[in-house]
Parts: structure tokens; sequence; C-alpha cells
């Protein structure tokens, strides 16, 4: 094994490690934000339980979310120095802004929301929560500025062998980052939506007897969570097409691998469905067809015809040389990763999309026939772990895509890592970081399904009983 | 050519940032050691850790936006620090971690799990003032940097006397630090207990101080490069602990709380001090110093960044200070039998 294929071996795990997270605390935060926003407006205390019910959740993935970040920060110096010095003038700054103004709200309001209820006024109450969505909410978009920069660079020139930045208003119009922020972000709230409604499920289904007030929180959990899901998963098949389109023209080569075109089609472009793309040859075999659709998809309009993998090589071959730096270069990426991926992505997004539909029918007013049938419930509940697998496909197609540049077009992951660290020392970060994931997961994990032993009505008194003593209660200092 | 305003203004702002960090996070760390090594049942240390329980995350933040700033300003810095300390900051981001999620796990957990968590906590809070004081203690000394800014040092570069005394003075720091805070922040025989151990560790501190001066007028350039600003911060370091040791006998708990971080603040000025105008000292010739002007980032970078700093800092420190006053409150004792 060498550094290169350690490092990225890394980088790989420990964003997606972090990603698992990410899209959890964005998307939870939002919903229980609503939550409380409804709290505030009817006065329902229902509401009130179910907002600190599910804020609690989301503390626990907010804890593992902020410890995998660090990592992601220190490893482009630790991992990738050459790369923090070719890109560091433009890269840093995003990272530092979001520091600055999303970490520190995040952080902050976290600490003044949870430690607050009932000692400020509802309405600040509600305004702490708000700031906390907001903090996930830029965070996201800084950190995905630089990402979109290394998809797409704009507003940079070349001096003394390093990137620097010429036009900061050009990062951030990047269009790029238009496309990447929406489809992120619609993902992170899809996210959340489609968990917390896959637990309130998993409660219904474990409790042998329940409350009524706590079977009430449930359903409206699982119906909030249903129309959110509605929503988002609509607003990300909208996203997800203006990406793909502008992937046709700005990375071809990602296009062609995600639809699986090896050599360029008529006019008439078909899709492929299923196949498998030969990693030898770049032929694709086994593949169903489905006539004209790609061509619909890609431009839609019934004709126009899209360029296969192997005229992208030889065209990115002309563009950049078939040699950088003394490496042999072809421009081909993992296709069948890229190409599967991408299915399971659009396939997800299908099945969240019927589910919250039919699961929408099933509990409108006075007709609440989704709760008695527990095979529904089950379907719910096992739909709250799709969304982490959709969010590493597409991230897998994103990253994987743009092999072999770090920077599209002016960078290569080969010219990225730093050459002082030796193999020795990546190994053993990644079994360090290895053992600390699993651990982390198996923990989080566990201490989740401990918490929500709890329900909402016995949690919120048990809380009440705690504050006698706590740090705010009069007798108590 | 000579460093630009912007550049040593940046410069400056780095050593800021880190003071926050150490000032804010250091006591984080103070109380976290204190968790195992203060605290003699459960309900204290449920006590002591409640005393950071709001605050310790947006501490942390200062670490983050102090790298992400190293990163922006100073790409070549960041590339060469973080590049070249590999395994101690593989080491202080498994302390972070470990740290990190043990609030919220300690409370999750079962109360026979709590002390897991509780000796986690400990072990976390102390690896990170440990190696951070062996990083930068042998930076100062200097690290084997080639003429490409890599560093390609060997166990004695990072591991040697000068450091370790650093880290354990660093500490040691953090820990009287964090004991002030728990003076000030409780009520009740555990107040009163970290009070008598800051008199007694000052002492300690005491001795550290002047090896780790002696060290530093043999092992560094910086009294040859900056004698009068080196003489000074030290003559601080000195002078501040001594001000918060006289003020944990007064009493005054909160001007000890002050002045521990003080001292916290003269040790990163004395580094950056005695950095200036380099980054990064190479062992093997002045030549491959990392300098100011050449490690920082384009002019335009740096504008763009100084106007969001100008702009943003102050509402962080605004709403920062707001959340503590929101929380100024002491915490007592839990009630036997209290969940969390
Ligand atoms: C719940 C999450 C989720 C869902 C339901 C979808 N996606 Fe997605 N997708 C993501 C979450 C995501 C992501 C993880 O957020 C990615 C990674 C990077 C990015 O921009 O978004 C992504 C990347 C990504 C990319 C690569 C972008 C690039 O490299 O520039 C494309 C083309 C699509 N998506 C297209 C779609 C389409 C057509 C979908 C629906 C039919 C879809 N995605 C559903
Ligand atoms: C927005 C922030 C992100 C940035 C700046 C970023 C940057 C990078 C860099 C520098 C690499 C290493 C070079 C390479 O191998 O291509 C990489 C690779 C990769 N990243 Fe990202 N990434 C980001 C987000 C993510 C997320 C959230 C995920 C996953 C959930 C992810 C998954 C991957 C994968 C799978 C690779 C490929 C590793 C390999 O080459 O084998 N990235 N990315
Ligand atoms: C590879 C690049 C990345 C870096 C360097 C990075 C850095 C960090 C850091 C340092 C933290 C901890 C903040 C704290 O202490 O409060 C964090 C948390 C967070 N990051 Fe990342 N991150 C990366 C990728 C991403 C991506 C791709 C997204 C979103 C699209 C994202 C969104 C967030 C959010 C919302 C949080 C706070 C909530 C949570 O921790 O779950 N990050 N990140």
């Amino acid at each position: 094994m060498n550094v290169l294929s350690l490092a990225r071996f890394q980088f790989a795990m420990t964003t997606i490690f972090h990603f698992f997270f990410v899209p959890f605390t964005i998307g939870t935060i939002f919903v229980v934000a609503i939550m409380e926003s409804m709290y505030v407006h009817t006065g329902n205390p229902n509401y009130r339980k179910m907002t600190k019910f599910w804020g609690n959740v989301f503390l626990l993935t907010f804890a593992v979310g902020v410890v995998t970040g660090l990592i992601q920060e220190f490893q482009f110096g630790m991992n990738w120095s050459d790369y923090s010095r070719f890109m560091g003038d433009i890269f840093g700054a995003p990272l530092a802004f979001e520091a600055l103004l999303s970490f520190f709200i995040e952080s902050t309001f976290i600490g003044l929301w949870l430690f607050t209820w009932d000692r400020v006024k509802k309405g600040l109450h509600l305004f702490f929560a708000w700031m906390i969505v907001f903090g996930t909410l830029t965070s996201a978009l800084w950190i995905l500025t630089a990402n979109s920069f290394m998809q797409h660079p704009v507003g940079f020139s070349i001096r003394g062998g390093r990137a620097v930045m010429v036009d900061f208003g050009a990062l951030l119009s990047n269009r790029q980052l238009l496309y990447e922020y929406t489809h992120v972000i619609f993902g992170a709230l899809l996210t959340g939506a489609t968990i917390l409604t896959g637990l309130a499920a998993f409660q219904l289904l474990k409790k042998r007897s329940i409350s009524d007030v706590n079977k009430k929180i449930y359903h409206k959990t699982i119906r909030l969570g249903l129309v959110l899901m509605l929503i988002f998963s609509s607003c990300e098949f909208v996203a997800g097409d203006f990406q793909m389109r502008y992937l046709v023209h700005e990375q071809p080569m990602k296009f062609a691998a995600a639809e699986g075109v090896t050599t360029t089609t008529g006019e008439k472009a078909p899709w492929t469905v299923v196949g498998y793309v030969d990693p030898k040859t770049h032929d694709i075999k086994g593949n169903i067809d489905i006539p004209d659709v790609l061509s619909i998809l890609s431009y839609h309009k019934t004709t126009g015809a899209v360029t296969g993998m192997k005229e992208v090589n030889k065209q990115l071959e002309k563009r950049y040389g078939t040699k950088i730096d003394n490496h042999k270069m072809d421009y081909y990426v993992p296709a069948n990763t890229l190409f599967w991926s991408f299915r399971v992505m659009c396939g997800f997004a299908a099945l969240l999309f019927l589910v919250s539909i039919v699961g929408l029918i099933m509990t409108r007013k006075g007709k609440e026939s989704l709760y008695s049938h527990r095979w529904c419930l089950w379907v719910l509940a096992i739909l709250t772990f799709s969304p982490f697998i959709v969010n590493t496909a597409g991230w897998l197609i994103t990253e994987l895509g743009r092999y072999p540049w770090t920077v599209y077009g002016l960078f290569t992951i080969a010219q990225s890592v730093s050459p002082s660290v030796s193999a020795t020392s990546l190994l053993i970060s990644n079994i360090v970081y290895f053992s600390l994931f699993t651990i982390l997961a198996i923990v989080m994990i566990a201490l989740t399904v401990r918490f929500l032993r709890n329900d909402p009505e016995e949690w919120e008194k048990a809380g009440d009983e705690k504050r006698a003593t706590d740090p705010f209660a009069k007798g108590a200092f | 050519m000579s460093a630009s305003v912007l550049q040593i203004l940046w410069f400056i702002l780095l050593a800021v940032l880190f003071s926050g960090f150490f000032f804010l996070d250091g006591f984080d760390f103070g109380v976290g050691m204190a968790v195992k090594t203060l605290a003699y049942n459960d309900a204290e240390r449920t006590q002591i850790v409640r005393t950071i329980g709001p605050v310790w995350d947006g501490n942390e933040v200062w670490l983050i936006t102090a790298g992400g700033a190293m990163f922006a300003s100073f790409p070549y810095w960041y590339a060469t620090l973080f590049s070249g300390y590999y395994i101690i900051l593989l080491i202080i981001l498994v302390g972070l971690i470990i740290r990190g999620v043990s609030f919220e796990f300690r409370s999750k957990s079962s109360a026979a799990h709590r002390h897991i968590w509780d000796n986690i906590m400990a072990i976390g809070s102390f690896l990170v003032p440990f190696f951070f004081g062996i990083m930068f203690i042998s930076m100062i000394k200097g690290m084997p940097i080639d003429a490409n800014g890599n560093i390609y040092g060997h166990f004695f570069d990072y591991i040697n006397w000068f450091s370790v005394v650093g880290g354990v003075a660093l500490t040691l720091l953090c820990y009287l630090h964090g004991l002030n805070y728990i003076t000030l922040k409780t009520k009740g025989v555990i107040s009163d207990r970290a009070q008598n151990y800051a008199h007694a560790l000052y002492w300690v501190l005491y001795v550290g101080e002047v090896i780790f001066a002696l060290l530093l007028f043999f092992q560094t350039d910086f009294l040859k490069v900056h004698p009068i600003l080196t003489l000074i911060c030290l003559a601080l370091i000195v002078g501040f602990s001594v001000a918060a040791h006289v003020s944990t006998f007064k009493n005054k708990q909160g001007i000890a709380l002050t002045f521990s971080g003080l001292t916290l603040i003269s040790l990163v000025a004395l580094i950056f001090c005695g950095l200036f105008p380099r980054v990064m000292i190479s062992s093997i010739s002045s030549k491959y110093d990392l300098m100011i002007q050449s490690a920082s980032s384009s002019n335009y970078t740096l504008v763009v960044m100084t106007i969001a700093t100008v702009i943003l800092v102050p509402c962080v420190l605004a709403y920062t200070i707001w959340a503590y006053w929101i929380f100024r409150k002491r915490i007592a004792m839990p009630k036997i039998g209290e969940v969390k």
C-alpha cells in the first residue's frame, strides 16, 4: 500500500463518516425547530414534549458530527499538504468563515437552547432553535463553496505555482455551488424528516403499552415527517435534474459514467437501466436500455446525442495531455461505482417520494389506517437507514467522478498528497480512525436505542424533577 | 521584500485566536482533568461537568477558527506544521474526539457506565494540552525543515527535555485555570477543595516556570533575536501566576481566573513574539525558515479575510459574552439519585 492510496482511503472513510451525521444534524434540527414553532404558535404542550424528545436525539448526532468534523479540518494539512499549499489561498477562506460565522453560532446557541427551557421567554427560546438551523445551513454553504471550487474552479489565477483568489464574488456565484448547495440541503432536510418519521414508527412498533399522549405525539411526528418528506423529495428531483444537466457540459466524464454511456450515442440516446462496464475495455455489458429516455433526461428534448466515455477520454487527453508530472494519465473514472451509486440514489429518491404520498393518504384526518398496519410502520422504520446510503452514494458520484483531479483541470490527486508523511504514519492513523469510528458508531447507536426506551411524556416529567436541582433553580444556590 | 501590514496583522490575529482558545478551552481541559482528580463521587463529578456543559463546544470553536484562519492566511505554515507533526496531531485529535463525545455520552449512559466516560473525559482533557505543549515548544526550538518546507523529523526532534517540560507546564497551567474556574462556578465543598488544590499546585508551577525559562534560554534563539520582548513575556508569565496565586489566597475568585487565563495568553505571546518575523524555524539552515511574507496568502485573500473578521468577530464576542452572562450562576451539587 502506498501513501497515496492510504491517504485516499482515509479521506473517503472520514468524510463519509462525517457525512453520516451532518445531514442528520441539519435535517433533524430543522424539523425540531418546526416542532417548536408549532408549540409556540399553538401553545399545545404536546408539541413541546415532542420538541424536547427529538431534540435529544439531535444532540447525540451533533456530538459525533462535531468531533468527526475536526478530523476533516486537520487532515488537509496532515495528508494533503501539497494540496494545501496549492489551494490554501482559496480553500482556507471559506473554512475560516465557516468557523467564524457558523460554528460559533451553532455551538453557542445549542448550549443556550439546551439549558434554558423555561428560563427565558418562549419566543426567545424558539429564536435559539432557529439560530442553530441558521448555523447548520450556512456551515454547509461555506464548505460547499470550497468543494464547488474543486469541482469547477472560478475566480482564480495561477501565480507562482499556486491558485490565488482574484474574485471572491465569483466563488460565491459559482453555478456549481448553486446546484450543489440546493441539492445537498434538500437531501439533508429529507434525511432529517425520514429519520424522525422512521424512529417514531419504531417507537410505535416496539412499545407494548403506550399512553394516549405518547401515541398522539408519535402520530403527529409521522404525519409531519411525511409532509416534509413529500416536499423535500420533490424538491430533490428538481435539484438533481438541474445538477445532472449541468454535468453534461461541465464534467462529461462523470455524466457518461453515471449513465453508463461508453460510446457516443446517436441523436436519440437510449437510457441504460442496468448494466456493467468492463473496467479494461470500457465496454458496457448485459445492459437493458429504454430508447430515447436519456436524451430527454439530459436535454429535456427528444433528440440529443450524449458523448461516450471513450470519446470524452480522447478529448480530455487532448486538452490536458497524457502525462502530468511524469505520471501517465488517462481520464476514466470508476464507472461501475458511479453508475450504481446513481441508480441507488435515484431509486431511493423515488421510493421515499412514493412512500410519503401513500403514507399521507393513509394518515389523512379521520381515516388513519396506517398506524393499525404493523407492516406499514415497518416500512417507515426500515427507511430510517436509507438516507445514509443515499447521501453516501451521491458523494461517491461527485468525488469519484472528479478523478483524477482534486481541483478539476488544475491539480491532480497524485500531486496533492503530503510528501513528508510516511506510509506507516498513514497506516497508523487509518487504523486509529477506523477503530474510533467503529466504537463511536456502536456507542452512538446503543445510546440512541437506550434513549428511545423513554417516551416523550415521561421524559419531560423526569426533566421537570431534575430541574428542581438544576443550575438555575432557586433552591440550588 | 519584507512583510506587509496585512501579513503582520494576520500573524497577530492568529496569536489572538490561539489565545482565545487557550483562555477558554484551557479551563475546559482543566475541568475535564479535575473530573477524575478533584471529585470524590458521582454527584461531585456531575457538578463539575455541568460548569462547562453549555460552553465547552463554543470554546473549542476557537481552535477550529485558528486552524481555518491559519490555512487561509498562512497556507504554507499550515501545510508544514500539520504534515510535519503528524503523529502528535493525531494524538491531539484523538484527545479532542474522545473528550468531545464524552459530555453527551456520559449524560445518556446508565449510572454503571458513566465512570467509563468520566475516565475518557479526563484522559482526553490531559492529552490535548500536553501534546499541544510538546508541539509548540519543539516548534520554537526549530525543526528539520528542508528547502521545500517539509519536515523529516525523528523521535527526538519532537520529544526532548524542553518539549516535555513545555507539555507539562501547559497541562499544569490548564489544570490550574480549570481549578480557578471550578472555584468560581461551584458552591460547597468542591469549590473550597479546588481552591486548596490551587494553593498548593502554584508552588509546583513556579518550579516548572523556572526550568522552562532556563531551557528557553539555552535551547532557543529567542533571547538573541528579541531579548526585550522575550524577557517581558517571561516576566508576565511569572507575574500573572503570582497574581493568580495571591488572588486565590484572598478568595478573589474571578480575578484569579482572569490571571490564570492571562498566564496562558502570555505564553502564546512569548511563542509568537519569539518567532517573529518567522513562522517556523528550520534547524537545518536559517535559509529554510518559513517567513511571514513568503508563507502567507495573497493580498486579496487577506483583504477578504480581514473584512469578514472585522464584521464577524465583534458579533461572536457579543453573543459569547451574552451566553456566559446567562449561565453566570454557580452550580450546586446535584441531589443523590438524580439522573444525569
Ligand atoms: C437524500 C439525499 C439525496 C437524494 C434523494 C438524491 N440525491 Fe443526488 N446527491 C446527494 C443526495 C441526494 C448528495 C449527497 O447531497 C450529493 C453529493 C454532492 C452533492 O452535490 O449532492 C448528490 C450528488 C448528486 C449528483 C452529482 C453532482 C456532481 O457531481 O456535481 C447528481 C448528478 C445527483 N446527485 C442527482 C440526483 C438525482 C437526479 C436525484 C433524484 C432523482 C437525486 N440526486 C436524489
Ligand atoms: C465539501 C467538502 C468536501 C471536500 C472539500 C472534499 C474534498 C476531497 C478531497 C481533497 C479528496 C481527496 C482527493 C481524491 O481522492 O479525490 C476527496 C475524495 C473523496 N471524497 Fe470528498 N470532499 C468533500 C466532501 C465529501 C463528502 C461529504 C463525502 C462523502 C460522504 C466525500 C467522499 C469522498 C470520497 C469517496 C473520495 C474519494 C476517495 C478516493 O479517491 O478514493 N467527500 N474529497
Ligand atoms: C471536507 C470538508 C469538511 C470540513 C473540513 C469540515 C469541518 C467541520 C468541523 C471542524 C466541524 C465541527 C464544528 C464544531 O465544533 O461545531 C464540522 C461540523 C459540521 N459540518 Fe463539516 N466539514 C466538512 C464537510 C462537510 C460537508 C460536506 C458539510 C455539509 C454539506 C458539512 C457540514 C457540517 C455541519 C452542518 C456541521 C455541524 C453539525 C454537525 O456536527 O453535525 N461539513 N465540520
